[in-house]
């Protein structure tokens, strides 16, 4: 009988810590000063790319996610996955309010 | 008529000595119990409170009904009846009562564990269950609510002067109940499953009410949002749902069904959970179809938040993406029928008895499968715009959660009665109200199928004349179905003293609740136990003894 | 997936006097102190799935009126401080990572640097609502609750001679800006000073001697709300204060 890997297990060292801690700090200042560039279209994606990126450090680091089970993994994808479904299906209906004929 | 119970010789029966019911007396271990037996039967009594109340409401609807004109009541007074009758049934009775009042008593005995995962946060759900109801309740008193229990905007935000926001937060407040016992369960099925009892080992129950759980965490929270959203829009009066201002009502209604559609699965699959036990039971033969009918529980869950905005074809969605809810919408009928072949499939060959729980569990299968299929014709979008918004949708609805749902739980509390009570209810009396209700029922909605698709509008206190034959025999048929609830409600309460001893397992069910004493002791087992068959093992328990655990003492 | 139970032994009642196998604070419908712990965090991970679901509902809003109504929201955007959001932002994450240096201490048992981690956590979180009290401060000063003497004084006619004015019905338009700036700030910091709270217990508990036995369950599954509460931050401000920083055209 196999028991899962208990996360407490591996503990990750300040070092990590502090390392990610610099690359977020890093992302924040290049997020604020990305925003005065004029990006057009790009302004938008580029600033949520940016926050993914640093939400993904905070959750696989900080949080430990990276060192975790699968189910917590999959716990977390679930979450974002129904969010999605809100967002996608939901703008399905305001973007398509205006085609065409109907 | 052939019967599975099995009764010990009540010459010598007695009560196991020790049991969750009398470790502890008084007020405060009820109250403050982390038993989640204790807290199950909690939920019951204040659960069967709102019933009684929400049932009232649909009494005084129907009694106005008898006429076509509104002579009973007032046309705001009957907007706040069907109001209250919704929210209180919604929200405060067929949401909860299944996974809070079975679920809860069940889930840690058929997986072999003492307890949830959560006592404490099993409590605190009861009590903010409860706070809700009492909010609710004092809207009543109030005054009511009179948008009905779908609070569309801007009605609600802007146009009525009733308590839209005490209704609000007591479904608020009751939300979180629900969140919380649903991360309780997904927990509990995930990591205190008893040694050997593996996914596929657990009981169906198992996986519908782990299925509900996913839909309680996932979607709960959005109308959380909504009707805080609501709220501070009535309260402050910004326009985020109110056109004038440059706010979309629509938004509001996306954000509400978002919840309330996946919200009527909460409703029904605790329900296909307790029929597939039954089926399985009455038959004394496993599920047909394992696999199939525990995914099919999960797809169900899944599907069920694609298609939010079939409630909504007529509010000014855009046709395109009505069509792909559309889709989605026949799509998530599919799991649904999967679940009523395979159950038709246990029977087949099977052994077959007419016990109440059985008579119930037919009663669900007719019930959902026709309240299903007007659910499919109801995706059809020519067919939901012609018939949206009249009786065809209240028949629709009530098929499958009245009809449907509502046996499952009468289905569930009568089969599971003797483990909880340690008592026998009188099987004749039994077997009368179920066919009480399957007759009440018919005669109370089935008309109404006829009258929304002749056009007669839901939520109006008066009607065209040509309308009230049909009105009459609906009203006639809810007499019916009162009694059908009325008589179980006596009967159950008259066997806590009076009925016969159950012993472990009267019925001859297979699943670990049946292999300790009714009632259970606190910590359900005495020694944690270690699963090594197969759900549904029928055949293994036909060969040998009905293995009684003695009771303690 | 998980196809076996945790508990690999069944416990039968004589078992629990073993003081090896069963340490005071283990709950006794669990078999050991791993399928507690991991139960304890599956549970609030679970939590935090709802978390997101309840910022999503106003994320969906917000998604859709800034579409619509991009100019208002920029106008909007335009007049809260960048600097202080920036400044917002470091605080968080610096309160990210000494929560997490909180969660190494008190794996290794480091009661002073537990402390002291959680001290600075707290200090930052209360500097972050601090500057959050003083935003909305401003922002009644300068008319931009919507519902409370809400202004569009400022956005039809603009002091900074950069921005265009804006005509009446479009300036109207910077209420719903504000009004999911307030919500999604306000529930924001709702969680924040949940957390603050709860991390003052916390901080009562360790000063008299709690968490330093191996079981710092509690402080972990903490340290993940408080990485949430600051993911969710981590969103709000470029969505919010960064929506167009340079100047409009």
């Amino acid at each position: 009988m196999s028991t899962p890997t208990l996360h407490e297990h591996h503990t990750v060292r300040p070092k990590t810590y502090l390392l990610i801690l610099i690359m977020l700090l890093i992302l924040t200042a290049t997020t604020t000063g990305v925003a005065f560039l004029d990006l057009g279209v790009l302004n938008p994606v580029v600033a949520l790319a940016i926050a993914v990126i640093k939400s993904v450090l905070v959750i696989l680091f900080f949080m430990h996610l990276r060192y975790s089970s699968r189910l917590l993994k999959l716990t977390l994808g679930a979450g974002f996955f129904t969010f999605l479904v809100l967002i996608t299906l939901t703008l399905s209906d305001y973007i398509s309010r205006s085609w065409g004929l109907w | 008529m052939s019967t599975s119970l099995s009764l010990p010789d009540q010459q010598e029966a007695t009560l196991p000595k020790l049991n969750y019911l009398n470790t502890e007396f008084g007020l405060k271990s009820w109250l403050l119990t982390r038993d989640h037996k204790r807290i199950a039967l909690l939920y019951l009594v204040t659960i069967a409170f709102f019933f009684a109340i929400g049932g009232t409401a649909a009494a005084l609807m129907r009694l106005e009904l008898l006429t076509p004109v509104g002579d009973l009541v007032s046309s705001d007074t009957y907007n706040k009846l069907f109001s209250i009758h919704g929210i209180i049934m919604v929200f405060f009775f067929l949401v909860p009562v299944a996974p809070a009042v079975l679920g809860n008593f069940l889930i840690p005995i058929m997986i072999g564990a003492k307890d949830v995962a959560f006592p404490k946060l099993n409590l605190l759900s009861y009590y903010l269950f409860a706070t809700g109801g009492c909010i609710e309740l004092f809207t009543i008193l109030q005054g009511g609510i009179d948008t009905g229990w779908t609070f569309t905007t801007p009605l609600s935000t802007h146009y009525v002067n009733t308590n839209v926001i005490s209704a609000a937060m007591g479904i608020f407040i009751a939300g979180f109940s629900s969140i919380l016992t649903g991360l309780n369960f997904i927990v509990t099925i995930h990591r205190l499953r008893a040694p050997g009892m593996t996914w596929f080992r657990l009981p169906l129950f198992i996986w519908s009410y782990y299925a509900t759980s996913l839909i309680f965490v996932l979607a709960t929270p959005v109308i959380a949002i909504a009707l805080l959203l609501l709220v501070l829009e009535r309260v402050f009066g910004i326009g985020i749902f109110d056109p004038a201002m440059g706010g979309d009502p629509l938004l509001f209604q996306h954000l509400f069904w978002f919840y309330s559609h996946p919200a009527v699965y909460i409703m029904i699959l605790p329900g296909m959970g307790v029929i597939s036990e039954v089926m399985a039971c009455f038959s004394k033969k496993r599920v047909f179809g394992y696999t199939a009918v525990a995914f099919s529980s999960v797809a169900i869950a899944v599907f069920s938040f694609f298609v939010w905005a079939h409630h909504m074809f007529i509010m000014g969605i855009s046709n395109y993406s009505a069509l792909v809810f559309s889709f989605f919408t026949m799509l998530v009928a599919v799991p649904s029928a999967i679940k009523i072949f395979n159950w038709s499939a246990t029977m087949y060959k099977g052994s077959v008895t007419f016990d109440t729980p059985m008579l119930y569990a037919f009663s669900f299968i007719g019930l959902f499968t026709l309240g299903g299929l007007t659910g499919v014709m109801l995706a059809a979008l020519g067919m939901d715009i012609h018939v949206t918004e009249t009786y065809f949708i209240v028949a629709h609805f009530h098929y499958v959660m009245v009809g449907g749902m509502v046996s499952a739980v009468m289905c569930g509390i009568h089969f599971w009665w003797p483990k909880i009570t340690g008592r026998m209810y009188p099987e004749s009396l039994g077997r009368l109200a179920a066919s009480t209700l399957f007759i009440g029922f018919n005669l109370t909605f089935f008309p109404q199928f006829i009258l929304g698709y002749m056009g007669m509008p839901r939520r109006y206190h008066a009607y065209p004349p040509e309308f009230q034959a049909l009105n009459v025999l609906s009203t006639a048929g809810a007499s019916i179905l009162a009694i059908g609830y009325l008589l179980p409600a006596m009967y159950l309460l008259w066997s806590l003293k009076y009925g016969k001893i159950a012993g472990s397992n009267p019925w001859g069910a297979a699943g670990l609740e049946w292999e300790i004493q009714s009632p259970p002791l606190t910590e359900n087992f005495v020694e944690t136990p270690v699963v090594d068959h197969e759900a549904y093992d029928y055949e293994w328990l036909a060969q040998k003894h009905e293995h009684e655990v003695k009771t303690l003492g | 997936m998980d196809s076996q139970a945790i508990a690999s032994e069944p416990v039968g009642p004589h078992e629990n006097q073993d003081a090896h196998d069963h340490p005071p604070y283990l709950v006794h419908h669990f078999a050991t102190i791993g399928q507690q712990v991991e139960t304890a965090s599956f549970g609030m991970w679970v939590f935090l799935v709802t978390e997101i679901m309840f910022f999503g509902g106003m994320f969906m809003a917000y998604l859709l009126y800034r579409s619509w109504y991009y100019h208002a929201f920029v106008a909007g955007s335009n007049l809260l401080s960048i600097q202080m959001g920036t400044i917002m932002t470091a605080t968080l994450i610096v309160s990210s990572f000494t929560v997490a240096m909180g969660v190494y201490c008190a794996e290794t048992r480091n009661r002073k640097g537990l402390i002291v981690s959680l001290i600075i956590t707290l200090v930052l979180g209360l500097s972050f609502l601090g500057i959050k009290a003083d935003e909305w401060h401003g922002a009644y000063v300068e008319h931009h609750i919507p519902g409370a003497n809400f202004s569009i004084e400022d956005f039809v006619h603009p002091t900074d001679a950069r921005d265009i004015p804006m005509a009446p019905d479009e300036a109207l338009h910077t209420q719903i800006f504000f009004f999911l700036y307030f919500s999604l700030t306000g529930v924001h910091a709702l969680h924040m000073i949940i957390g603050c709270c709860v991390l003052s217990v916390l901080l009562f508990q360790i000063w008299g001697g709690a968490y330093m036995d191996g079981h710092t369950s509690m402080i972990q599954n903490f340290g993940l709300y408080w990485h949430f509460v600051d993911i969710v931050w981590i969103f709000l401000f470029p969505l919010l204060y960064l929506i167009s920083r340079h100047p409009l055209k």
